[in-house]
Formats: structure tokens, sequence, C-alpha cells
């Protein structure tokens, strides 16, 4: 009982522990991440309860049927298996299964779409791209380009459009969404949006050479107001991007943050969707640095 | 590149020197002792050329905790690079270069030979044989692995180690962005030593399905031995996609193709499918024959037959199955779309199934049992907790939009070491203590055992559960430092003391081979736990030829019928064994072998050539040659088996 008892101790303080400090993945600043953050408390929550049964049939049985607490001539009964006892430890693991693969491909489709409540409006579109060891934002609308740090207007959808000039990274903002890779061949998408004002860190994620531990950036999540303001500002400020500029930009290295005028992508397009970036011309020039 | 310059090693460091100095040293003491002590003839005629199954598996066994040791050390000084924010004790080149190496030599140059090292000493007793199918090519496994993993471990001094990951993802581990020749020695050691394991894969599932005792069905067997039959299956499909992929990788690194590359049509994405269609399925050749440990271990204990027989052989088939339709949950995040993360996260999660029934079975195997704590019982008692919660947090990441924030998290690393750990570590362990009498004809010493496996069991929680609040709170595996504003600081310091009691544990049960080596009796019967399986019906140690007689099987346990209820097990006379002979082959071969990888790595086009037409000519004189084996006659059984105290039927 007394093992139980400390057991349980455990459990409770581990789960203070979770709840009390704010973790950045269970404390969403927006729709996305919070999607994850319930399915994340979700599951923690059944698989507890799995974990106590498990340790309860354990400490019970090693209580009750330890040699010293049996009769020396206490000779241990040959079961080979009961069906129904079978038919129970087969059915209520694949009902639990079940239950969560329903809860995985919800949450998938959710994750992968245009952030709920954000359905109706238009996205943001922001180019993405890691080079050793920096991140190069591009914003084709505002034709405006930042490096090493975001700007996001709040309440409305935002959709990363991330590639490598480089190993494969992995574009993370915890507090945001998930994360997703960022590679040389191929675009991928991810959808994120802010709820609420305020610095998020964002970092690659997937380990890539020696620069990858400071492999950051500053997200500043502000009103759409603000933003505009911010662009209004970046234009009158900025120097404009050139292409020797940017491949400077490319050596390998760490830069501060650094704001441009005008995009990269304009003279260097980024890799095609998934599988057609064969046959792009532009793509093969941009991997010839 | 100058010719000389690529022997250099790209960042030296003292404790680098300090290594190349040790290793020098110890090369020395070995041949000065070997000469001084007269011992070259004996290795050589007893070990090297060896082609018994029990002490190829004893060198197995002495590999895998050499590696360990080696793979240990790594983690150790990963721990202490991040006890503290900002600490300065490795270079970022250093801590990649040894989280890289620790991921390979934990995997495949200890847990693999560790789990093969079982397989061969154990199987052929289990199933009553004489040695495998294939002797020779056992051999030739064994020292294609050893010198695979030799060939790895000298990178670290001459030219420099790998410094991509275990995983080695392209374009990282391509020539651009990785320009020592680190990733050349992981493409090829691991080549020379799959290609080892997967003649070890062909030569069990041979031995195992036409080797068996009479009377020994399929659904008699031992759990290890259908663990190990299962697991060899999967080695077979899964190391030819390891093959494929570490030739395209080696073509592109040596003669500039373009397979992986991200121009010219290569493609990146691809090498991170193959190494995972062999990666996964890797993980459960791992924990299978950890499984077979348990299903062993936990019925000698509990004084019971192993609960729901069939349902866990069953389930190892279905898991087996399943192995290889879950790979991309390894990298759920590339960007396939929401159906096929959909796909393969029921598949992930429909393992659970499987795995949950064989932990509900082994807690009914225990169920009416009379259970004694040992040494191996107690690894086997912390395993079910430990390994639960392991199995369960990776049920948590088999949501595939979860895992797109447990990804590339300390999370991800705290979920994998509570799964191998428990899995294979703690039930290598477990097999170890449990098969020791077996081997070498004592028991290690129980207390020490115990305070160990305590160290360890303890150890693993405290140094992995910390990662999971860490990870959740944002740290990134493979970074070698963080700043103090993160806050992962007083994670990670916990996580340093459990690597410590880890190391402290192994320490413990290294000091306790020493100490049952000089202490323990010498004197114990043949079957020191009372077990149910046929291994414990011939002598410890065992002799040259296993059983003087061959064993007739009639049930699952027949061992513990024929100690219980008097069946007869060992029925006839004597008659001669027709035995194999030696044969210096298998090591020539691959010493040649290792010369050929070691010329590959740094292109020395010439010394690969030559050392080549060495291996073709290996092979040729193996065509030609003419080998019948030896008997052994009846006369030199009866004086052996009088010996060892008398037959046992």
């Amino acid at each position: 009982m007394k093992m139980k008892w400390a057991f349980l101790t455990i459990v409770f303080t581990a789960f203070s522990i979770l709840s009390g400090c704010d973790l950045l993945v269970l404390d969403p600043k927006g729709p996305q991440a919070e999607t994850q953050a319930d399915v994340i408390k979700l599951s923690i929550g059944i698989m507890s309860v799995i974990v106590v049964v498990v340790f309860a049939i354990l400490i019970y049985i090693l209580v009750k049927y330890r040699a010293s607490k049996q009769p020396d001539d206490y000779e241990p009964p040959h079961i080979e298996g009961n069906p129904i006892v079978e038919t129970i430890i087969v059915a209520v693991p694949i009902l639990i299964v079940t239950f969560l693969s329903i809860v995985s491909v919800q949450s998938n489709y959710a994750v992968e779409s245009a952030p709920t409540g954000y359905e109706e409006k238009e996205p943001l579109v922001i180019y993405a791209s890691s080079s050793n060891w920096k991140w190069h934002f591009s914003y084709p609308e505002q034709d405006i380009e930042t490096v090493n740090y975001l700007y996001i207007p709040t309440d409305r959808p935002l959709e990363f459009r991330l590639y490598s000039y480089g190993p494969i990274t992995s574009f993370w903002i915890p507090q945001l969404g998930g994360q997703k890779y960022a590679m040389a061949d191929m675009i991928t998408t991810l959808h994120l949006a802010a709820d609420v004002p305020g610095e998020y860190m964002g970092r690659n994620a997937n380990f890539s050479g020696k620069g990858f531990a400071k492999n950051t950036f500053n997200v500043k999540a502000v009103s759409q107001d603000d933003f505009d303001e911010w662009v209004d500002e970046v234009k009158e400020t900025a120097d404009p991007i050139t292409e020797e500029r940017f491949d400077e930009l490319l050596e390998p290295g760490h830069l501060g943050q650094l704001t441009f005028n005008g995009t990269h992508l304009d003279f260097m397009p980024p890799p095609m969707k998934h599988g057609s970036s064969m046959e792009e011309g532009d793509h093969e020039e941009m991997n010839m640095e | 590149m100058e010719f000389f310059e690529r022997f250099a090693i790209p960042h030296p460091s003292p404790a680098i020197y300090a290594s190349m100095v040790a290793i020098g040293l110890t090369v020395i003491a070995i041949i000065v002792g070997l000469t001084y002590f007269k011992k070259w003839g004996y290795l050589w005629r007893e070990w090297i050329t060896t082609v018994d199954h029990k002490r190829i598996g004893i060198m197995y066994l002495i590999s895998a905790l050499l590696m360990l040791f080696r793979g240990g050390v790594d983690a150790i000084m990963m721990r202490a690079q991040l006890a503290v924010p900002e600490n300065t004790l490795l270079d970022s080149q250093h801590y990649n270069e040894i989280f890289s190496t620790h991921g390979v030599v934990m995997i495949i140059f200890m847990a693999m030979p560790f789990i093969i090292a079982l397989m061969n000493y154990i199987v052929p007793l289990q199933i009553g044989a004489r040695d495998v199918a294939f002797p020779r090519l056992n051999a030739l496994s064994f020292w294609l692995f050893f010198m695979g993993a030799m060939l790895f471990n000298i990178s670290f001094v001459i030219g420099g180690s790998p410094d991509a990951g275990w995983t080695s993802y392209f374009p990282l581990a391509g020539n651009e962005f990785s320009k020592s020749v680190g990733t050349n020695y992981y493409m090829i050691a691991i080549q020379i030593a799959g290609l080892g394991t997967l003649m070890t894969g062909i030569n069990f599932i041979a031995t195992i399905l036409k080797m068996r005792a009479p009377g020994m069905t399929l659904m008699k067997m031992p759990m290890f031995t259908w663990s190990a039959l299962i697991t060899n299956i999967i080695i077979v499909f899964a190391f030819p996609v390891l093959t494929v992929a570490l030739a395209m990788g080696t073509m592109d690194r040596l003669f500039a193709t373009h397979f992986f590359t991200t121009g010219n049509g290569g493609m990146d994405m691809l090498w991170a499918n193959l190494f995972w269609v062999w990666g996964h399925p890797e993980v459960y050749i791992l924990i299978l024959p950890a499984f077979g440990v348990y299903s062993e271990v936990i019925p000698t204990f509990a004084r019971r037959n192993l609960y729901g027989y069939r349902s866990m052989v069953w389930s190892m088939v279905i898991i087996c199955l399943l192995s290889f339709l879950v790979w991309v949950h390894h990298f759920f995040t590339m960007g396939q779309g929401a159906l096929v993360n959909s796909i393969f996260s029921i598949t992930t999660m429909a393992i659970a199934v499987p795995t949950g029934i064989k932990i509900f079975n082994w807690l009914f195997t225990l169920w009416k049992g009379k259970i004694r704590i040992t040494t191996p019982m107690l690894y086997s008692l912390l395993f079910i907790p430990i390994f639960t919660i392991g199995g369960v947090t990776g049920v948590m990441l088999a949501m595939s939009a979860a895992d797109y924030q447990y990804h590339n998290t300390m999370f991800l690393v705290a979920h994998f070491h509570l799964v191998i750990i428990p899995g294979v570590v703690f039930a290598m362990l477990a097999g170890l203590t449990y098969w020791w009498p077996k081997m070498f004809g004592f028991m290690l010493n129980e207390r020490i055992g115990k305070w160990a496996a305590w160290l360890i069991g303890i150890g693993t929680c405290v140094a992995f559960f910390p990662m999971f609040i860490s990870g959740l709170d944002g740290q990134a595996r493979r970074m070698f430092t963080y700043s103090e504003a993160t806050g992962f600081g007083i994670w990670n310091m916990i996580a340093f003391f459990g690597a410590i009691m880890l190391a402290v544990g192994f320490v413990l049960i290294v000091y306790n081979i020493y100490y049952s080596t000089r202490y323990a009796s010498r004197d114990i019967p043949a079957d020191p736990w009372d077990a149910r399986s046929l291994e414990w019906a011939t002598h410890s140690p065992v002799p040259e030829y296993n059983f003087a007689i061959t064993p007739d099987v009639n049930s699952r346990d027949a061992f513990w019928n024929h100690k219980k209820n008097n069946q007869k097990l060992f029925k006839g006379d004597y008659q001669e064994i027709h035995m194999p002979n030696n044969s210096g082959v298998p090591f020539i071969m691959s010493a040649l072998f290792f010369v050929f990888g070691f010329a590959m790595v740094f292109s020395v086009w010439i010394l690969a050539i030559i050392s080549a037409i060495g291996i073709f000519a290996c092979m040729g004189h193996r065509s030609l040659e003419k080998d019948h084996g030896h008997h052994l006659s009846v006369d030199h059984i009866k004086e052996t088996e009088e010996k060892l105290g008398g037959a046992n039927s």
C-alpha cells in the first residue's frame, strides 16, 4: 500500500508540475497550437489511466504472490490462457486506439487546413526559407523581407511556405503551432495564426550542423494597425535587397536581425510544390550556390 | 585536400589526444601481454578460428559490453555538456560527433551484438541442436560485425567521426555540408557490420526451421526462440534496404552520384524514407528478442508456465508485419499532408494492441505464481512499469497533429530512451545474469547485481523523465547548448544526475563480473534457477557438442516436465557426433573487409582494389575447399560426460 501512495504522490506532483509551469507547448497562443495542446492533454489523461491500471495490477500481484508470503509447498497451477480474459485484453486496447485514431485523424485535418475561426479571412502569405544558420522571411504582399525575426498581425491567418537553402530544417513556433520541415527541393506549407499579441520564440528544430543550437528567430505578434505601421516604416527606412546582398546572406554563419525592401523571391524563386521541382530551370540555379 | 590532411581529425582537443595515447598503449599492452603469456596460439585456435556458436556468442557479448561503455561515455559527455546553460565543456562540432556516434554505437554496435550474443548462445541449446545451421557463416557474421565496429570506432582518432546524427539525413550528410570523412565511416562501417547481420538472419531462420529436436513443433518452441525467429525474419526483410541506402549514400559521397543531393534530380527525402524503412523494423529487431528474454525469465521466477503462449506468438507476428508499415511516423512533419499522416498515425497506434497483449500476458504469468525476486527477475519487474510509460508516450507521439509539437524535441528523446533502455538494455542485462551460469559455470553475485539493477532502474527514470518536461517547454534535441533564459537548466541538471546513476550501475555490473569471477562458487548445478527450457538440461558450462544425446521433446516445458513429471528427455545411447571444423578464413576475409573499408573511407583506390581481390580470393577458396568436418568418438563423449558429472538422462 505504501508503494501505491508513493506512486500516486509522484503522479500528482508530475501533474502539478505540468500544469504549474507554463510549458510553451501547453501554453498556446493560436488556434493550431491550441488544437495540439488539447490533443496532448487528452492523450496524457488517457495514458495516465492506462499507466495507473498497469501499475496497480503489478503492485497487487507482487504483494500477493511473493514467494515469501506463500507456504513452502505451494505449487503454482498450470494455466494456458482464458478466452474471456484474452478477449478483454485485446478489446480494451483496440477501443482506446480506435478512439485515439478518430481524435488523431480529426486533428490532422484541423492542423493541415486554415486555422479554426479564421477560415473566412484572406491568409497572409510569408515565405520562410532557411540557410545555414538563419531564417529569411519574405512578405510578397508587402514586398519586404526580414532575417531572423517575424512581424505578424493577430487575427489574420498565416500561411507559411517553407523551403531551405541547405540541410533540412524545421520551422517551429511552439506557442503558435507545431513544426514542419523546410527542404531544398520542395515547398511545404504550414498554417498558423496568432490570437493574442506578444513575443514568441521560434527556432529551427531539425539538426542542421554546427550552428544549429543558435538557429532561432523572434516572433512578434501585433494588431493589424501596428503591423501596417511597421510595414510602412520598413518601406521608408530599409535598404533594398539585391542579388549580391542575398548571396552574402546565404554564406554560413549567424546574422542578427535584418530588414530589407523587396524580396529575394523576385530574383531567386523558391522551389515548386511537391514533385514538380525537377523540371524547373530556376530551381537548378538556386542550388548552384 | 592534401592526401595526408584527410587523416587528421578536424577539431583536435586534449581529450582526443589522450584517447589516441590510450588506444596506442592498450594495443601495445595487449600485444605484449599475449606474447609474454604465449597466448597467441590459444587465441587463434580457440577463439579467432572458432565456429562454435557458444564461443561466437561470448565474443559478441564481450564486444557488446565494450561498445556499451563506448556509447555510455558519449552519453555522459553529452549530459555533462547540457547540465548547465552555456556550457563550454564541448564545442558544437565535438558535441555533434558525440551524439551521432552515441546513436550508432548503441543501436548497431551495442544492442545488435548483445541480442545476437544471446541468440547465438541460447537458441541452439533451446532447440536441442548441436550448432547453428551454417557454423562458418556464423563466424563470418561475427567477424564482419566486429571489423565494422572497429572501423567505426577508429573514426574519432583518424579523420574525424560522423557528425550528421545517427540518422545521417542528407543533404547535411552530403559532401557539401559534411566535408570530413566522418560520414564515409558511417556509410562503410555500418555496411560491413550490416552484411554480417544479414547473414545472421539467414543462418538463424535456417537453424530454427530445420534443426529443432525431434518432437519440438513450432508451437512447442520456447518463447525466446520464437522471438529470435521473428526477429531474424525482420532482419532478412529490413537489412537489404539499409544495404541499398548505404550503397547509394557511399556513391553520393565518393563517386559524385546524385541520389540524395538537392540538385541534379537527387532527392534528400528519399534517404529519410529508405533509412526509416529499415530503421523502424530495426526497433522491433531489438525489442522482440528482449520480449523473448522476459518471456523466459518471468515464468521461471514465477514458477508458472507462460500465460497465453499462443497470443504471445501471434502478437509477435502482428508486430513483425506492422513494423514495416509505420516508418513515416519518423517524419510526420515532412509535409505529406493529412491523409498520409492519418494512415501512418493509425498503423502506429495499432502496434500498441499486440504490445499491450504482451504486457498483460506477463502480468497474468505472475498471477498465482510463486515470485522469487532474483536479479534477472528484478530487471523484468522494473521493465514492466518503465516500459509502460515509454510505450504510452509512444502512442502520444503517434498522434501526428500533436507530433508536430513533439518532433525533434527532448520529449521524443525521453520516449525512445524509455522504451529502448527498459525494453532492450534491461532485457539484455536480465538475460546476461540469467544465462551467465550456463555460459561460464558460476553465478553472478546477487547482492551486487540487485544494487546495479536498482541504480539502473531509478537512474533511467531520473535521467529521462525530466526530458518530457523540457521537451514540452521547447527544448529541441541535438542542441549543444542553450541559454539560461530558456529555463531548461534544472531539467538537464536532474537528467545529468540520472546519467551518473546509470554510469555507476554499469560500473557495478563490471565489478560484479570481476568479483564473481574471483570469488563465486564453481560448484553449481546445471540448472541453478530451477528453470523450464532445454538449455538447462545440459551441463554448465556447456560441452562443445551441447547435448550428448539429442533430447526428445513432447511439450512446451519439456525440461520442466522432465524434472517434475519424470518424462524421459534423453533416449538411446551415445553415438558419434559430427562437428564442423574451425577455420581462419572468416577472420582473414573480415580483416580484408576492414582494410577495404578503411581504403574506401579515404579514397585510397589501389589499396581498395587489392583488398577487394583478397576478399574474392577468400570466397573462391571457400568454394573450392573440401571440408567435411570431424567426428567425436563415443569414447570421447563418454569421457567428457563423466568428467562433467554424468549424463542427466
